[in-house]
């Protein structure tokens, strides 16, 4: 399959790494002062919801982190697919570096999530929700993902196995998103990411809402950048233009 | 070519199993004696508070659970048959090179595998529902629901053998990735004979074993043989 | 102020959920710039040299 010339710089480990490497900051700080922003937005300016008054405030990081994780998981699953198909290592360490960040943001979803739950729905948790169920999954997923990984000491099969795991447990992502249209469940039918149909959130949580989609969003990329950076360094051992790179920093 | 090649291995695989029986016997046996023993560890007692309306000690409910968990565990235990000696005695790679489509020959294992691992059990989990008293509409649902469920689960249970040949550690990377992946037949399955205990038609998780079914069955073998391939690199 | 903090009795949620969220992307931030300048000091160490190595720049964030 003839792809563009364009596609081979992005698997060439140096150029890949001194991209990044002038993007993070970027990333990085906007990511800061986006999150800053947007928290301070939603939880001191924007007013108390109608029927949950002061605790709905979580709407401004549950959904967010819940996204980010479905956006890693995809992302780590296409990479692993490409580096699979393809043979190109640097998709194999973008599926690597995408699996913690991915892994941390679920957790972080499903514990506010919880949190969320107890004063709203009565519960922590509800075995047999699917949403809850499919959310869970996904992140014994990224867990799976990185057990499978640390099982092999040669990491070209590693690489290859665990893209095949990745690649597997992508159906998760749309069932995770349908679910609440597909089931009846605890959550609320989709507000913002439904389509077909103007935002039902009033205004002035929809924007803190969405600044808050845009910081974590940032972040996860930093993150990204930054561990991918890592992640390289490690792979690439012994070459050449990691040796110029480490002598042109302490020369 | 491709339906040879299916034939053959699955005549092949059949003709090992049953000159192994334990290989697939042995699960088998642990499933009827989990669910089997589950009840001595519990006492009537809390049983009874247990109960729910018109059931009798809780044990329905508790039963339900325990025979699908018990199946979900036993198919697990199977899981070793089916790469495992191959690779070991080099005829999975002979497998592999031969101009039989490795699609086909996953299809013949993977046949010949709910043959002797599965079926049975479909057969084994009403009789043991009988020891918690499940009555017989809710002994036919689960039985049922266990037919839809056994394609995915033979799946997903080869998925996880096929990632983990190599490895040293199977069993904790499988508990780990496997069994999280079965959950929503644990679910569906157990909801529908719920639902079956209740008198209530059981479709909704009944249509979704299904479609999990077939999505399993058409999707399934690929990932399985893009993961024995890179096993025997 | 106490009544933000307070939220009607629900404030130990909204403080919780967002305090665990925070901890964990700092973990995730720390962890990831660790990472990362504990490959680069590795770097400059392997190749012997005569001055002494000073680390590559990381920048800022």
């Amino acid at each position: 399959m003839k792809l563009p010339r364009w596609f081979h710089r992005f698997g060439s480990p140096p150029y890949v790494y001194n991209l990044s490497d002038a993007i993070a900051p970027w990333l990085g700080w906007s990511a800061l002062v986006v999150i800053a922003v947007g928290a301070y937005w939603g939880l001191f300016v924007a007013p108390p919801d109608f029927r949950q008054g002061e605790v709905y405030r979580i709407i401004y990081i549950h959904p967010q982190t819940a996204y980010v994780g479905m956006m890693a998981y995809t992302l780590m699953a296409v990479s692993a697919g490409i580096g699979f198909i393809w043979r190109i290592k640097l998709a194999h360490a973008v599926g690597v570096s995408a699996a913690p960040i991915g892994a941390s943001f679920t957790f972080c979803a499903l514990v506010t999530g919880a949190i969320w739950g107890r004063p709203t729905w009565g519960t922590y948790w509800e075995w047999g929700d699917p949403r809850l169920m499919f959310e869970l999954l996904l992140l014994f997923l990224f867990l799976g993902y990185l057990a499978l990984r640390a099982a092999f000491d040669d990491r070209d099969k590693a690489d290859r196995v665990s893209a095949v795991l990745a690649v597997v447990g992508v159906v998760n992502v749309p069932i995770i998103h349908y679910s609440v249209e597909w089931w009846n469940t605890l959550h609320q039918d989709p507000t913002v990411s439904n389509l077909s149909e103007a935002p039902s959130m009033d205004i002035s949580m929809l924007i803190p809402f969405l600044i808050m989609v845009l910081g974590f969003t940032l972040l996860f990329y930093w993150l990204l950048l930054r561990r991918l950076q890592a992640e390289i360094i490690e792979r690439e051992r012994g070459t050449r233009w990691l040796r110029d790179l480490a002598n042109e920093g302490a020369g | 070519m491709p339906f040879r090649a299916f034939r053959l291995v699955f005549g092949r695989d059949l003709r090992i199993a049953f000159r192994r029986v334990s290989e697939w016997g042995n699960p088998l046996l642990f499933f009827i004696a989990v669910s089997g023993m589950f009840p001595l560890a519990l006492s009537p007692d809390r049983l009874m508070m247990a109960a729910g309306e018109g059931e009798v000690y809780g044990l329905q409910s508790l039963g339900i659970g325990v025979l699908w968990m018990a199946a979900l565990l036993s198919s697990l235990m199977g899981l070793d048959r089916l790469f495992l000696s191959d690779v070991e005695d080099g005829s999975m790679e002979q497998l592999v090179l031969s101009p039989a489509p490795l699609l086909s020959v996953v299809y013949g294992k993977l046949a010949a595998h709910w043959l002797v691992s599965a079926l049975p059990l479909i057969f084994l989990v009403p009789v043991l529902g009988f020891v918690y008293q499940l009555p017989s509409p809710a002994l036919g649902m689960i039985a049922f629901a266990i037919f839809l469920a056994t394609p995915t689960l033979t799946v997903l249970v080869a998925i996880g053998a096929a990632l983990t040949v190599n490895i040293r550690s199977a069993a904790a990377v499988i508990g780990l990735v496997v069994l999280p992946l079965c959950s929503p037949i644990l679910i569906f399955g157990a909801r529908a004979t719920v639902l079956a205990l209740d008198g209530d038609a059981a479709a909704g998780p009944l249509y979704l074993l299904t479609s999990l079914a077939f999505l399993a069955v058409s999707l399934g073998p690929i990932a399985i043989a893009a993961a024995v391939r890179v096993g025997l690199e | 102020m106490s009544e933000i903090w307070v939220m009607d009795g629900n404030g130990p949620y909204v403080w919780v959920a967002y305090g665990i969220t925070l901890a964990v992307l700092i973990w995730n931030a720390w962890s990831a710039r660790a990472r990362l300048r504990r490959n680069l000091r590795n770097l400059v160490r392997e190749p012997a040299r005569e001055e002494p190595a000073r680390q590559p720049k990381v920048s800022q964030l």
